[in-house]
């Protein structure tokens, strides 16, 4: 009876068709409807956060072909929480865009909507299959909006990750076909009772396709050695698409968790957690790196792209303990991060703009005109993406910390504090370098009142986070004991027939 | 049959990933479209390869699954789009940088390569 749940795939479809029809036209109107159907999203994921909470597992059968035979689009905590997080962070994003970001290229609206289509539907998905589509409609989007605007360094970004991802597209495929020969279903929840039945000589070819996924998995959320891309493409982005692109990493980090709890989790024998190993030695690694990375920028922008690289090391840690507090804790740090991380890339184009020639360069320049406001901002965005006490990065890190057993702490503690350390060094050269080693001036360009609420939206998420943290954390909580015990989605998609439609 | 097919695949894949791996723009986007053909190939057989079987369900047990073919549909029109994207983004880059490189390096650079 409820479409709500195809609502955010439908919605920015419809969108997006409208706003590519009217390529030429006023921009007014074109921003209209794209924050109108950015808020719609957001009051949409409110309600499906809602719907979810109550921990019954509903799906959506697409043309009311029943599971396992037709795609299913599955709502859990997990998928509520996600669809959130997306929404947040796009409505400040399309905020910010609407300060004239959007009208340096053409269609900036349309493939916006796009791309949130295809990352909805990531989220959404219960089909193997069609994860895959989800992801080449998200990365098509994301290749036209990477160049928006044109210029050198994006183009040449763009084609580093045009190239990969498609390399990626081809590993995907050949890992879904794996999976299927050996089971022969796609769809998610299927399989992983496919798997728990496997005979034993095709555990091989399970196991291959398993590890080939992890590869592609861990190219979406750049983990160790995939991770060359980010810096750049990050770097080089349009600001509020390099905003955007701070959940595509988290997007690796779901698919991760969403495969390898249902498809290899408790019922799977000896497949289970066959990804435990590799996800944390490559995360733990992917902290380290990210930490010399902090360091080493020289760019404000790179900066925060090395951030998101940290981000994503802490994430896959938690991952990789693989118990449910740590599942607790990296969900309270991704919906933390995902929105700081996006605020502070709309941050340093603001003050990167004001600065003149010097850009976001960590060079001696001029003072931002709107000194004061921007450094509050900036004050504001760094202590809380690099985990200082009163704002909501220190929480989800003290969850993620007590969530490893003994072993897991001996590794994980001495790096996570020392990349957090690297974080507020490099955080407070560039601070001072940027408003107090420079010089005073009142040229630079003004802010549009645009840029400045898309920005503040996003920050404003950390101090929210903390007053919030109570019911947030219980829900992440909730949603770990829910993806701990696969049994009860296999229920509620295969045998339950009495699911809407 | 299965064993040619499976070297078919092998070869095709092979020769994608090492023309994946060359410096300029045009083997890249070759190489890319070789491994796409190699997936689909691979994908096809996913199902198990099947002689003289209908294409359909009709009722008789030598039937071909119909699975696999709808996906490598799929799969077939993304890469064949992709492709296509991936054509415009390398002649932009070659516009914008003025070589072919993937990096984008300068040309009178002493160590380059076909």
């Amino acid at each position: 009876m409820s479409h709500l749940i195809v609502m955010p795939i439908v919605l920015p479809l419809a969108a997006a068709v409208a706003l590519l029809l009217t390529r030429f036209g006023n921009p007014t109107l074109k921003r209209g409807l794209g924050l109108a159907t950015t808020l719609a999203l957001l009051v949409i994921s409110i309600m499906l956060l809602r719907q979810a909470a109550g921990g019954e597992i509903q799906y959506y059968a697409l043309g009311n072909w029943q599971p396992p035979f037709g795609i299913i689009m599955v709502l859990d905590r997990l998928s509520a929480l996600m669809l959130f997080v997306t929404s947040m962070l796009a409505v400040g994003a399309v905020l910010f865009a609407c300060g004239g970001d959007d009208e340096k290229g053409s269609n900036f609206h349309g493939l916006f909507q796009l791309q949130l289509m295809g990352i909805n539907g990531a989220f959404l998905t219960g089909d193997l299959f069609n994860l895959f589509v989800f992801f080449e409609v998200l990365l098509l989007a994301s290749y036209a909006l990477l160049v928006h605007g044109g210029g050198k360094a994006r183009i040449q970004s763009a084609v580093h990750y045009a190239v990969l991802n498609l390399a990626g597209s081809a590993l995907f495929l050949f890992a879904v076909g794996l999976l299927y020969g050996a089971t022969g279903t796609l769809n998610m929840a299927d399989m992983a009772q496919a798997v728990s039945q496997l005979p034993g000589e095709r555990q091989g070819m399970v196991i291959a396709g398993a590890l080939l996924l992890l590869v592609v998995f861990g190219l979406k959320a750049a983990v160790l050695p995939l991770y060359f891309w980010l810096p750049r493409a990050y770097a080089s982005a349009p600001p509020p698409v390099a905003a955007l692109f701070a959940v595509m990493t988290k997007i690796g980090v779901y698919a991760i968790l969403r495969v390898y709890w249902l498809v290899f989790g408790d019922q799977a024998g000896p497949l289970e957690a066959l990804e435990q190993s590799w996800v944390w030695w490559l995360s733990l690694g992917t902290l380290a790196i990210a930490g010399i990375g902090v360091l080493a920028a020289r760019d404000l922008r790179l900066l925060v792209a090395y951030l998101v690289l940290v981000s994503v090391g802490t994430l896959l840690a938690g991952v990789g303990m693989r118990s449910p507090e740590a599942v607790s804790g990296l969900l309270f740090y991704l919906v933390h991060t995902t929105l700081v991380t996006g605020g502070l890339f709309l941050l340093a184009d603001m003050i990167g703009v004001q600065r003149g020639k010097a850009g976001t360069r960590l060079v001696r320049g001029r003072i931002p005109r709107n000194a004061t406001a921007l450094g509050l901002l900036f004050l504001i965005g760094s202590m809380a993406v690099a985990g200082l006490p009163p704002l909501s990065g220190a929480l989800g890190k003290v969850m993620l910390m007590s969530a490893g057993d003994s072993a897991q702490r001996l590794w994980f503690w001495p790096l996570l504090l020392a990349t957090g350390l690297c974080a507020i060094v490099a955080l407070s050269r560039a601070g001072s370098t940027l408003f107090w080693r420079s010089q005073a001036s009142d040229d630079g360009d003004s802010l549009s009142p645009w840029q400045w609420a898309g920005t503040g939206w996003l920050l404003a998420s950390s101090p929210l986070l903390v007053i919030l943290a109570g019911p947030l954390a219980g829900y992440t909580e909730a949603t770990a004991e829910q993806l701990s015990d696969p049994q009860p989605m296999i229920q509620a998609v295969l045998i339950d027939q009495g699911g809407d439609q | 049959m299965e064993m040619l097919y499976a070297i078919t695949t092998g070869v095709l894949a092979a020769s994608g990933l090492y023309l994946m791996l060359r410096g300029r723009t045009f083997p890249v986007v070759v190489g890319l479209t070789l491994l796409s053909y190699a997936t689909n190939l691979f994908l096809f057989s996913m199902g198990g390869l099947t002689t003289g079987g209908s294409a359909i369900i009709d009722g008789k047990s030598n039937y071909s699954d119909p699975l696999p073919q709808a996906l490598v549909l799929t799969a077939i029109v993304i890469g064949f789009a992709m492709t296509a994207f991936a054509v415009i983004l390398a002649m932009r880059a070659r516009g914008d940088m003025g070589n072919d490189h993937v990096d984008g390096r300068k040309a009178e650079d002493k160590e380059e390569r076909r």
